[in-house]
């Protein structure tokens, strides 16, 4: 372990450590509070929960967010739903479970007594949620309803139809706008933070843009909360919103912070694929479709020609000439593997040349079994006992109708076809991030005051997220973990006073970005920002996707290397700098993904094994499963920033001493 | 199946909140029926840029229909001709080769434009801070399942809770009301057991705020409900009204 | 009282004023229907004259009628005053829009419709009830009814005569029997006359159709601004509304002026 790197993990037993540390970290005083200012930027689940909560606690709160209100933020896209280890369906979940599961899940690449924090605090998010007004889904008896979801055995996950995100956002987003409203919360929508401010070491605020005046705006803050999500859309096509930016992260970096695990992006199985050059954006479609879906491919090449050519139809084919590919390889889980295993078996038959769709990159969700299935027992119901084919089919509709009209309408609407009719086309993208700064147990990177939480951080899903775990960690960390251990660093700041931002480091922090800006509406170019993103979503989607490889990842990265060079030198932003210019704040997004793309390569090329979302093809066993390297590479790899696009790589190891380590089989 | 279009667009440009601002026509070419609606204006902004053009602003985020963030008055409804969709949801099939397509920004009071279609919506925000939360701070709450709530009351506020303030009921409304955005947040709380200690308090508060940005008063024309892309119903205005009423007869106030 | 004023300046409240008015004036379209069925009776206006007399001397109807000059006079101005903040609440308007995408054009017309039936309301008072009760146009007619065999008969007193009240009633006899005499102030002949004027039918009739069409939104409008929306009762409101409201009572006032025209 790198001295720079304390995680500063409580001593004692696991179920002990939160529960002590949170009674012994020093505290604030309510009139010391007053005079504390903390900057919060980014508005998600993290984001405005923490800043309800500081607020409440009576600190000095400035909200920063780039979307004309905090209620865009892109935690409100989530649809699944939310774990928390309630054990309300008495199937024996526990906290231990949860914790259990997720590091599993996770590839055994996170921290324990991080993970184990989450568990415990799931419970009281939940609570916290109904509270503020969050509408669950409910039973008929009043109480709570709950599902199950990929990578676990209990039911343990709260949802609020397919809007869970949506809806505990809004909950935290309340609760954000009632300090607002008291004022204990400032609030700068359409604001966008393009620099930390560090002096002697400690970060003390941030130089933010005003995006519709243009004007460049200096902060201070006794510390800085970075809750500004993942990374994903240095593919360009993802899940994520068309905002959704590293640059809050990413500056940090470069003024010290450390970026942790940047390789581990989570691919999600079930996407709508993509239809041609103009894609913007990939739309998720649930993963609770797989619960009933089959997935499959033609069995023979020629049968994929003839569906690429549009010279067949899917139900043309037969079902002997179907391969069920994720029934025959994983039989116990079948449809329901982990995303990782299920969007790498898509990519593996689209590149054997079984793809279908006009791109060959798509594979088929068919509800046409369970349509007859549910039929069938509609049918039973109404005691109807020779119902024709037809009869079963349109009752089986209705109950498929029912259960996921929504989604249904919605890829109809997305696609032109209709899913009721053909089978649905799907195909993996990017959807999360679990790599990110670098944070002790504290929520804290290694500059002093400046924090990152939610997805920001890399801390808890270690190489692949469950499903519902992200809106869990997002409103851990604001509502749970954050008021308590922000104290263990604000109590030592109660004598600094307000640092006036005339502060030469404010200064030249605002003059390093107001040179960015100057610098990339001065090259004049011939090529749209859009082309250098697109190009580099290309290249890292190539190389640093479902499946890596080391002649891959080091062309990649002399690519990356080389187009980074070319935006530099030829890119082409119109307008000014004074007003509102999305060109120019596309720009320096990319700016950012093109040299986060680099250490992206860098970091995957480093790990010389395969572990959750990463997959280096040269480290996989017989049957072309993740082969894990826990001897060599069971440590938090964390990058540290040098002038020029350099980095160096300082490793946490990663201790288990409560859960035994074992490959993970989904067979 | 993917057919292209060729398609005259007049978009509404203005360079800033004091700029009058006036109709610009483009001519776009081979637009696939597959694309969105935000696409085609990507891959005119595209062009715009080579031509050495100011580029149209426009506000869009999620773009899957969840964020609330896109906003375009398309041939005179607001996010298109579909219902229950998003501008970014809108796809080129809903259009035929050679339609005109007249592009305008949300037009209310309250309202502002800042540039081109991208309108100031921070007034939402504040009728929200005025009374759309529950007071409850961070640690205060029981068990989640202290208190059973029965499934239709938690379904219709659900079904309310599902409004994205996109503002697209403002600007259907031929008074440009926010009656049905904040009805939706005065009937979520309204029917949850958690909302009720403020819920007259809640509805006085969120209603003098909504005046007092500029909003018009409701006709109950139905077309803020028939152009939201959530379908709120306007069972929420009438919920509202009633709390409205209840409030102001029978609480406590100078 | 602050509060009061407070709570029906709100842009809510004052819907509450539109609705609260409106349904009273819906509530005095009946009475006024009621009464005015009195028309179609073949009895040269007796009845219809007998019940004009009694709507302007009872002293409940004579309240109920100054809380309706009220209601009438407050319905319109809110209206106006309402639809001037609407406009503020969007000074630019749209280049194109296309309200029928989403609403009836009955909703979005009640500031025209309402101001048609408003210069409706002034001519149709100026017609009838200024004249009855101020002008001195219309004259006085006796009827005889012979308690044997009930027939009445009645003719047109002078120009000149007049009376202190209204309606004077005795007895009188000849060698016929005996009769129930009615002095009465001839309203129906008034509406006879004017009724045959082309112009003011069909302006009747029109006018009809903007109360008919005023309705089809504004009735059960009115219970929505009331927070009266439930699924159960929202049926018998739309029929009301539409059946009762919209077609009934606006296509009988309107046979009224036809009755006459072509009578």
């Amino acid at each position: 372990m790198t001295s720079k790197l304390d995680s500063k993990i409580p001593e004692g037993n696991l179920e002990q450590k939160w529960t002590k540390y949170r009674s012994t970290v020093p505290l604030v005083n309510p009139a010391n509070k007053r005079s504390l200012e903390i900057i919060i930027v980014g508005s998600g689940l993290a984001g405005a929960s923490a800043a309800a909560s500081l607020a409440e606690l009576g600190y000095k709160v400035k909200v920063f967010c780039f979307q004309d209100s905090a209620r865009r933020a892109h935690s409100i896209a989530a649809q699944g739903g939310i774990n928390a280890a309630k054990n309300y369906q008495n199937d024996g979940d526990s906290t231990y479970r949860l914790f259990y599961d997720t590091i599993k899940g996770g590839d055994y690449r996170a921290r324990e007594a991080n993970v184990y924090r989450l568990a415990e605090v799931s419970a009281n998010i939940i609570d916290q949620s109904v509270a503020s007004g969050v509408p669950f889904a409910r039973e008929y008896g009043g109480l709570l309803s709950n599902r199950s979801f990929g990578g676990t055995q209990v039911q343990r996950t709260f949802y609020a139809a397919g809007q869970t995100g949506q809806q505990l956002l809004l909950g935290a987003y309340s609760g954000l706008q009632r300090q607002v409203g008291t004022g204990n919360v400032k609030m700068y929508a359409r604001h966008e933070m393009l620099d930390v401010v560090t002096i002697d070491g400690k970060c003390r605020g941030i130089i933010a843009r005003d995006l519709t005046t243009g004007k460049l705006e200096r902060h201070f803050g006794h510390a800085v909360l970075l809750c500004s999500g993942g990374y994903g859309n240095v593919f360009f096509l993802s899940t994520n919103a068309m905002g959704s930016n590293v640059t809050a992260a990413w500056k940090a970096h470069k003024k010290g912070a450390m970026f942790a695990n940047p390789c581990f992006t989570q691919i999600h199985p079930t996407c709508i694929p993509v239809s041609g050059d103009h894609q913007s954006k990939l739309t998720l479609m649930s993963e609770s479709l797989r619960n009933d879906g089959r997935i499959w491919v033609p069995a023979k090449l020629e049968d994929a020609l003839a569906l690429r050519e549009g010279r067949i139809k899917p139900n043309d084919i037969k079902e002997e000439d179907r391969d069920y590919y994720l029934e025959r390889r994983y039989p116990a889980f079948g449809n329901l593997v982990p995303r990782d295993v299920a969007s790498r078996a898509a990519k593996e038959r689209c590149d054997a040349g079984y793809g279908v769709n006009k791109t060959g990159e798509a594979v088929f969700l068919d509800f046409a079994a369970n349509t007859i299935r549910y039929g069938k027992i509609e049918a039973n119901k109404k005691g109807m006992h020779n119902p024709t084919e037809e009869q079963v089919v349109a009752m089986g509709k209705a109950v498929v109708k029912e259960k996921y009209g929504n989604l249904f309408d919605m890829y109809q609407q997305i696609t032109g076809v209709n899913p009721y009719e053909q089978p649905m086309m799907i195909y993996p993208a990017v959807h999360y991030t679990m790599g990110g700064l670098w944070v002790d147990y504290n929520l804290m990177t290694n500059i002093p005051g400046l924090y990152a939480l939610g997805e920001a951080n890399f801390s808890d899903h270690g190489a692949n997220r469950l499903g519902a775990s992200a809106l869990m960690q997002g409103l851990a960390d604001g509502y749970f973990v954050i008021p308590y251990t922000i104290g263990a660093y604000l109590s030592k700041e109660i004598m600094t006073k307000a640092i006036s931002t005339d502060h030469e480091a404010f200064v030249e922090a605002e003059k390093n970005v107001q040179n960015t800006i100057d610098r990339l509406l001065s090259i004049k170019g011939s090529k749209t920002v859009d082309y250098y993103h697109k190009k580099l979503g290309l290249i890292i989607w190539n190389q640093c996707g479902m499946a890596r490889n080391e002649a891959g990842l080091k062309k990649a990265i002399s690519d990356v290397q080389a187009l980074r060079e070319e935006f530099w030198s030829n890119v082409k932003v119109p307008g000014s700098a004074n007003g509102l210019n999305q060109e120019l704040e596309k720009a320096g997004r990319v700016a950012d993904f093109l040299e986060l793309g680099e250490l992206m390569c860098k970091d995957a090329l480093e790990r010389n094994e395969s572990c959750g979302g990463h997959f280096r093809e040269e480290y996989q066993t017989e049957e072309g499963e993740a082969l894990r390297d826990d001897e060599n590479y069971k440590y938090v790899a964390a990058w540290e920033y040098f002038a020029g696009n350099k980095w160096e790589l300082h490793k946490e190891d990663l201790i288990y001493d409560n859960i035994k380590i074992a490959q993970r089989s989904y067979k | 199946m993917e057919k292209n279009l060729n398609l005259n667009l007049k978009v509404w440009r203005q360079k800033n909140a004091n700029d009058k601002g006036k109709f610009e026509e483009y001519k776009v070419n081979n637009i696939s029926t597959d694309m969105s609606f935000l696409e085609m204006f990507d891959v005119l902004n595209d062009r715009l840029v080579t031509e050495d053009k100011e580029p149209i602003a426009f506000d869009h985020d999620c773009r899957e229909g969840i964020c609330g963030s896109c906003s375009m008055f398309i041939n005179g409804q607001p996010h298109g001709p579909k219902q229950g969709v998003t501008t970014c949801q809108l796809h080129m099939r809903s259009f035929n080769d050679g339609d005109t397509i007249v592009v305008e920004p949300w037009r209310a009071t309250a309202f502002p434009v800042i540039k081109d279609l991208v309108v100031d919506r921070s007034a939402f925000d504040r009728i929200i801070s005025a009374g759309g939360f529950i007071s409850i701070n961070t640690g205060n709450a029981q068990d989640a399942n202290a208190i059973p709530i029965p499934k239709d009351d938690a379904d219709e506020a659900f079904a309310a809770a599902a409004c994205i303030g996109c503002g697209a009921c403002v600007a259907a409304c031929k008074n440009a009301s926010a009656m049905l955005f904040v009805s939706a947040k005065v009937s979520q709380f309204a029917l949850l057991p958690q909302g009720q200690p403020e819920r007259y308090q809640r509805v006085s508060e969120m209603v003098a705020q909504m005046d007092l940005e500029g909003f018009g008063a409701c006709t109950n024309t139905g077309a803020c409900s028939a152009e939201c892309p959530k379908g709120i119903s306007l069972t929420h205005i009438a919920r509202m009204n009633r709390d409205f009423l209840v409030a102001g007869m029978s609480t406590n106030e100078k | 009282m602050n509060w009061v004023i407070k709570m029906f300046s709100s842009s809510l409240g004052q819907k509450f004023i539109m609705a609260l008015t409106g349904l009273f004036l819906c509530s005095f379209l009946i009475v006024h229907m009621i009464g005015n069925l009195q028309l179609f009776k073949a009895d040269d206006g007796l009845a219809f004259n007998t019940y004009a007399v009694f709507m302007t001397t009872n002293p409940f109807i004579k309240v109920t009628s100054y809380l309706l000059y009220f209601s009438i006079l407050f319905h319109a101005i809110k209206g106006i005053l309402l639809v001037v903040k609407n406009n503020k609440a969007r000074p630019v308007k749209y280049a194109v829009q296309n309200g029928a995408a989403n609403s009836h054009w009955t909703s979005r017309s009640m500031g025209v419709l309402g101001t048609i039936i408003l210069v409706f309301i002034v001519i149709h008072m100026k017609n009838f009830w200024f004249e009855y009760k101020f002008g001195h146009e219309i004259g006085y007619t006796s009827y005889y009814t012979n308690l044997a065999t009930g027939v009445t008969v009645s003719k047109e007193m002078s120009a000149e005569y007049t009376q202190f009240n209204k309606m004077e009633e005795g007895m009188t006899a000849d060698e016929n029997g005996q009769y129930r005499l009615v002095i009465v102030k001839d309203l129906y002949k008034a509406v006879a006359i004017q009724f045959k004027e082309w112009y003011l039918v069909a302006l009747y009739v029109l006018c009809m159709f903007a109360v008919g069409f005023h309705l089809f939104h504004g009735f059960k409008s009115a219970f929505q601004s009331l927070g009266l929306n439930h699924s159960k009762y929202n049926g018998l409101i739309n029929f009301l509304g539409i059946w009762v409201f919209s077609i009934l009572i606006p296509a009988g006032f309107a046979a009224m002026p036809l009755f006459f025209f072509f009578k």
